[in-house]
């Protein structure tokens, strides 16, 4: 494999410790020299990048995302997901299993990530706890994990009975792997499309209550508490939850009060759910309708102060492509989600770093280093020396418009089109591969 | 497509086409829209609001077409957007539509670039029967008005009774007479009336005794539990009729001068008893007359105004 230069930008790697003006030198996907200006040795035939003007940063991780396959390619593909990833600057996604069929098995996880998938960029699959994402036959974690799989959950089919969960958390501790939920309590939650309150009862929608997820938070920290008063980390490992996309202020407070109770219980934030609220939803806009639903300005408010004060251990996009054609119908028979890779660095920059202050590195950290550590990804999320040469380099100074019709997303659904960007990506490198070029 | 769309001025507007041409010569008005076609498409059933919808479109001489779920395409998978389209290359110039879901005439409107009508959305609005509401008030109340402002409605208090939850028509009520100065109260136990109604707009409160609010009111609105959308809610009939069924007693103690509305279709013995229904100060089948005045003026509005629709 080539040698690649980049040369001239300002490096900035949280988790190493580095910001300031730097040459990274990549070679066989890797990471192998990390000098001053000008001091790297050219080597024969090397690939040089000009950095200059430009901020180079580990590339990005993102821990939730949907490429809909196997079985949905008529949403995505792992081509078409991986690439508006490397587009957005991501060189590592993890994928979730709702797929069809869900990803049960050390075959899909293995076929998810053939190089027939064309993938641009490094795809972690995670597995479903359950089997089916039924909620009540639990998968063979060991399998999964030998095949790949990052972490588990039921995503978007949360597990609600108790001793289903105790035995997902005791299973996944055992294998080292994370559990990720999806915390909604669909008991509570039939027939809603967005959350519960003045905007839903005046649009005449029915709503989901903050309850339905901040409840299950507190049930699923429940049963950690347990777990860990069991004795479950004699055997080496600890159980790790990991809340997917929290957008109740409750459900923030929750995380933050098992973590100062010494739990291993994380959470991520979408874009979505610091920068929008239910009023997004507007005149039934199916681009405002995902799940978790956007939520009050006070729980918006909520998610920012917990990435600003650090108990949001990552940003995450719930990337969720969906046709046009499931879009364009009536709001409460539209499917939930929207897109978000393209997105995710733009935003967090115009308005995390921009607008509200957060320094650089912090918000890199949220979108690289901290996800990276949160399911265990060895050598991504920094750039020190023997690190895979995952690499995003964008202009942080520069403002841009976000077309949706120019994504390399297979879908279009997302309610930032036309949003004003910041810090456009100009180039990034996974493993050493140029993948993208803006 | 919601009353919010429309201004003091649009509703004047409407209220004084409305009663133009309920007067005119029959044979006048069917030249206003002579030949100009108009579609109804109905996802649940009706019998108010689609005759008079007709009887409105045809009093003014355009013709209408009747597309109904159980008898379209729309049966087979067709979604509402290749409907409303296919209607659009038939030729229509405009589309009435009532739907289950909430927000479908944004949808319609949207996909077709055509006027549409909101003949009741889901349980979120019902313009044309608010409207009808507002008119039916006003002529037992400010007689002969049809140009209204923020203070037609000043001193009258409207309650509006029952299965609010649920309801498109109290949402459209409680959302447009607040505007006209009327204070709007809203019955009914916790699970068909949530507290967060009150945050709907301004000038609604919430008052779950019956008998205190009926006191306090120039108007009683009462509305059918809509089992069609409860959802899983189990109710007790019996409990219910005790606390908010609107009977002669009732009504001759505590609000002997009030007018009673109720939109249809009244389920007789549950929410309003039949000598109420059929009493003196029964306006039902008044608000069911005057529906056809109202969407007279609305088609007509719809084919030869741009702008905001009900």
């Amino acid at each position: 494999m080539s040698t690649l230069l980049i040369r001239g930008g300002h490096l900035i790697d949280p988790a190493a410790g580095v910001d300031g003006l730097k040459d990274v030198v990549l070679k066989d996907g890797r990471v192998v020299e990390i000098a001053g200006p000008g001091k790297a040795k050219l080597a024969e035939g090397a690939e040089v990048i000009d950095a200059t003007g430009l901020t180079v940063a580990p590339g990005l991780v993102d821990i939730h995302v949907h490429l809909r396959e196997p079985g949905q390619g008529h949403k995505e593909t792992i081509a078409t997901g991986t690439a508006a990833a490397a587009a957005g600057g991501f060189t590592a996604v993890a994928a979730m299993p709702n797929t069809t069929p869900t990803n049960d098995s050390p075959e899909i996880t293995r076929w998810m990530q053939a190089p027939e998938r064309g993938s641009s960029v490094r795809v972690f699959p995670i597995g479903a706890a359950t089997r089916a994402l039924k909620g009540e036959v639990l998968n063979d974690y060991a399998a999964l994990k030998a095949a790949g799989v990052v972490a588990v959950t039921d995503d978007g089919h949360p597990i609600l009975k108790d001793n289903i969960m105790r035995e997902v958390l005791a299973q996944a501790t055992r294998n080292g792997l994370s559990v990720i939920q999806h915390a909604e309590d669909t008991r509570m939650t039939q027939g809603a499309s967005m959350n519960a309150g003045p905007t839903a009862f005046r649009l005449g929608l029915r709503g989901m209550p903050p309850e339905a997820e901040y409840g299950l938070v507190e049930r699923d920290i429940r049963l950690v508490t347990e777990l860990v008063h069991a004795g479950a980390t004699k055997a080496g490992h600890q159980p790790h939850l990991h809340v997917a996309h929290t957008s109740t202020a409750q459900a923030v407070a929750a995380v933050r009060q098992a973590r100062r109770n010494g739990l291993r219980v994380t959470c991520e934030v979408a874009p979505h759910h610091f920068l929008l609220t239910e009023e997004h939803v507007g005149c039934y806009s199916t681009h405002a309708k995902m799940n978790p639903p956007l939520r009050s300005a006070a729980d918006r408010d909520a998610m920012i102060q917990g990435i600003l004060d650090g108990v949001v251990d990552a940003i995450a996009t719930d990337h969720a492509p969906h046709a046009a054609q499931e879009k364009e119908v009536e709001f409460e028979r539209a499917p939930n989600g929207i897109t978000g890779l393209e997105t995710a660095l733009g935003l967090s920059l115009r308005w995390l770093h921009h607008e509200w202050k957060m320094p650089l590195g912090r918000v890199l950290s949220l979108l690289s280093a901290q996800p990276a550590a949160l399911l265990n990804l060895k050598g991504r999320g920094t750039l020190a020396v023997g690190s895979f040469g995952d690499v995003v380099i964008f202009d942080p100074k520069q403002e841009w418009t976000f077309q949706a019709k120019d994504s390399k997303s297979k879908s279009k659904n997302t309610p930032f089109d036309g949003w004003t960007m910041q810090g456009k990506v100009k180039c990034t490198i996974s493993e050493g591969r140029v993948v993208y070029r803006g | 497509m919601s009353v919010t769309t429309l201004t003091l001025e649009d509703v004047s507007h409407i209220l004084t086409r409305a009663s133009f041409l309920e007067s005119e010569d029959p044979l006048e008005r069917a030249k206003r829209l002579a030949k100009r076609k108009i579609a109804l498409l109905f996802y649940e059933s009706s019998t108010r609001t689609r005759t008079s919808f007709e009887l409105a479109a045809k009093g003014l001489g355009s013709d209408t077409t009747l597309v109904s779920s159980l008898s379209s395409s729309i049966e087979k998978g067709e979604t509402l957007k290749d409907t409303g389209l296919t209607l659009r290359a038939l030729g229509a110039e405009a589309i009435i539509l009532r739907h289950p879901n909430s927000g479908s005439p944004w949808l319609l409107e949207q996909e077709t670039r055509l006027p549409v009508l909101n003949a009741g959305d889901g349980m979120h609005e019902h313009p044309s029967q608010a409207l009808l509401d507002l008119r039916t008030m006003l002529n037992h109340l400010r007689p002969g008005v049809t140009e209204v402002g923020p203070e037609t409605l000043a001193g009258v208090t409207v309650t509006i009774v029952g299965d609010i939850l649920h309801s498109r028509v109290a949402r459209s009520n409680m959302l447009l007479l607040p505007r006209l100065g009327a204070r709007v109260i809203l019955c009914g136990p916790p699970p068909l009336l949530p507290d967060v109604a009150v945050e709907t707009g301004p000038g609604i409160e919430v008052e779950r005794d019956f008998e205190r609010a009926l006191e306090q009111s120039t108007v009683v609105m009462m509305l059918r539990i809509q089992a069609e959308r409860l959802a899983g809610l189990q109710l007790d009939l019996e409990e219910y009729k005790t606390a908010y069924q609107l009977n002669g007693e009732r009504l001759a103690k505590y609000a002997p001068k009030a007018l009673v509305l109720h939109p249809g279709p009244i389920i007789r013995g549950l929410e309003i008893t039949p000598e109420v229904a059929d009493g003196p100060q029964s306006l039902i089948l008044e608000q069911v007359h005057h529906g056809v005045a109202i969407r007279m003026a609305l088609v007509e509005r719809a084919l030869t105004q741009k702008g905001g629709q009900a």
